[in-house]
């Protein structure tokens, strides 16, 4: 469904991403793991077009979206939620959420975003419960939910999540990935998670990518880089030894 | 002094005030987008002004041609603004594009001077008819057009930006542009369209006014000083608010003018913005923000 070939970044003279290729297929949920600097979020916002790519290619569906800017990207079926999660502050909760379907929003469509957001409430209900208030009073939790379901509203077929679990508290960080994993369960959504925490991320996925200096330098499935010696040295050791 | 001459202060603070709250409204639609302060509001101001006092003479335009031919020109200079000065500074520090506005607002002054010269100008009164008395002070019918259009342009503004998603997606421009791209908002355009209402927004304060207290090429600094003061006042960002600013700065310079002297009328709308600035930064009717970090 989503593939990335040979992707290039460059920040000035930082080379962030060296060739890197990917792939995530329908319905699967796939994790990019790798420590800080690494190159994470830059595949992310090169896949989701907020920064410029070198060279190389991504391509959803089998279509060429390399050269697109953000805001057509999201209309093409990629729903990115950023690292940090950027919520709209001021805005309230459920405007947050509408916001999500801007670009699918008319008149004749409204009414069937409403029930859209009802769904989204009734999977986080602590948002519907706080549908009115704006969106920085929210908790770091709250804010991720809530992010996440702003990205739903826009029909993704494919959710890039970058770093749900950053900041928040362990019994936090695993509601958020039962959600994740359940997306999928339930509405089959294919899934792009970048993550730090990754034995929490290469639990609920079907295969891993680990990402150095802006390389991949291991693929496969998640059990078989759970049971990897240089993965549990390198991104698994403070879990391995409790 | 009597009662009558108060309650006229009071009057024409009151049509002077919904001028400067429709200069702050122009200031809230671009604030609100883009979260800059646009200092060339003042200019769209005078612009307004100026084009439909010189599409009447020199033009030979009546004042219903030239009233909207000049707000549709300023409109267009609000876009040209943009696309000339500040999408080319795209994602540069808030502080550097209100820089940005502050030359762009000698430009248009300079511009207007070299056009239109120094004289000072004044356009007829939209609709003919003797003023109408109102317990002892007289309501000029000029007063009721600034105040109808300015009502208007409140009400537009305020069920924009709180009950259509395009509105909101301007909010959500000037609280996270990147965020706003991923919703499929196109922020360049959005940015753009801003700068046209607020530009037809000024113009329109501008053509209402010329009649009332004439206009020439420097009116915008002023205006544009006093707006920005509206928009403190009130809580930058908040239309209600901007108007209401406005209105509380008209109806204290026209009182001030009446019981000290004319002379200190314009420093009054700046003693009150040092004030703010100072005691109550947020504005007498802004929210603290909800930021959670
Ligand atoms: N806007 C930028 N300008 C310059 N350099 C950048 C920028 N963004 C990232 N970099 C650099 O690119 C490299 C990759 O950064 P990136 O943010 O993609 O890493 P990451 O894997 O997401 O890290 P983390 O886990 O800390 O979020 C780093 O060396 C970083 O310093
Ligand atoms: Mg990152």
């Amino acid at each position: 469904m989503l593939r990335v070939k040979n992707l290039q970044v460059h920040y000035g003279m930082i080379h962030a991403l060296r060739s890197v290729s990917v792939h995530v297929k329908e319905k699967e949920i796939v994790a990019l793991i790798g420590g800080n600097g690494a190159g994470k979020t830059s595949l992310l916002t090169a896949v989701s077009g907020l920064i410029r790519t070198t060279s190389g290619e991504v391509a959803l569906d089998g279509s060429d979206v390399t050269k697109e800017k953000a805001d057509r990207i999201v209309r093409k079926g990629i729903a990115h939620v950023p690292e940090g999660r950027h919520v709209f502050k001021p805005l309230s909760v459920e405007d947050n959420l509408l916001l999500g379907a801007y670009h699918r929003f008319t008149w004749r469509t409204a009414s069937v975003i409403r029930g859209e957001i009802e769904r989204v409430y009734a999977l986080f209900p602590v948002l519907g419960e706080r549908r009115k208030q704006p969106a920085g009073t929210l908790s770091g939790g709250e804010q991720q939910m809530l992010v996440i379901g702003r990205a739903l509203l826009s029909h993704p077929k494919v959710l890039l999540l970058d770093e749900p679990s950053m900041g928040l508290a362990p019994k936090v960080i695993r509601e958020i990935f039962e959600h994740v994993a359940r997306l999928r369960a339930e509405r089959g959504m294919t899934i792009l998670l970048v993550e730090q925490n990754a034995r929490a991320a290469l639990s609920i996925a079907d295969r891993g990518y680990v990402l150095e200096t802006g390389r991949v330098v291991l693929q496969g499935s998640s059990e078989e880089l759970l049971a990897n010696r240089d993965v549990q040295r390198a991104y698994l050791g403070r879990d391995a030894e409790r | 002094m009597p009662f009558s001459s108060i309650l006229q202060f009071i009057v024409s603070g009151v049509t002077v005030g919904a001028t400067y709250g429709l200069t702050a409204l122009g200031f809230t639609m671009i604030y609100n987008t883009t979260g800059i302060i646009n200092f060339a509001q003042g200019e769209f101001v005078m612009l307004g002004g100026m084009l439909a006092v010189f599409s009447m003479k020199w033009g030979g335009l009546p004042l219903p041609v030239a009233v909207p031919l000049s707000v549709l020109l300023v409109t267009a200079v609000g876009v040209g603004v943009d696309r000339l000065t500040i999408r080319p500074m795209r994602g540069r520090p808030t502080v550097s594009l209100v820089i940005v506005t502050i030359g762009v607002a000698i430009l248009l002054r300079g511009g207007a001077m070299l056009l239109f010269g120094k004289d000072t100008h004044s356009l007829p009164p939209f609709s003919e008819g003797p003023a109408i008395p109102i317990g002892g002070a007289a309501l000029l019918p000029q007063s009721i057009w600034v105040l109808g259009i300015t009502l208007a342009v409140l009400v537009a503004m305020k069920l924009f930006f709180d009950r259509t998603i395009t509105g909101k997606a301007m909010l959500a421009c000037a609280c996270d542009r990147k965020a706003a791209s991923l919703m499929g908002i196109n922020v360049d355009v959005m940015v753009t369209v801003s700068f046209a209402f607020s530009a037809l927004v000024g113009a329109l304060g501008g053509v209402i006014l010329a009649p009332i207290t004439l206009t020439a090429y420097d009116v915008g600094i002023l205006l544009g000083l006093k707006g920005f003061a509206a928009c403190i006042l009130g809580g930058l960002g908040n239309p209600f608010g901007a108007v209401a600013g406005g209105l509380i700065i008209g109806v204290l310079e026209s009182l001030g003018a009446g019981f000290l002297s004319s002379g200190y009328k314009d420093a009054i709308a700046f003693v009150i913005l040092l004030a703010l600035l100072f005691l109550r930064p947020s504005g007498l009717f802004g929210k603290a923000s909800a930021d959670r970090v």
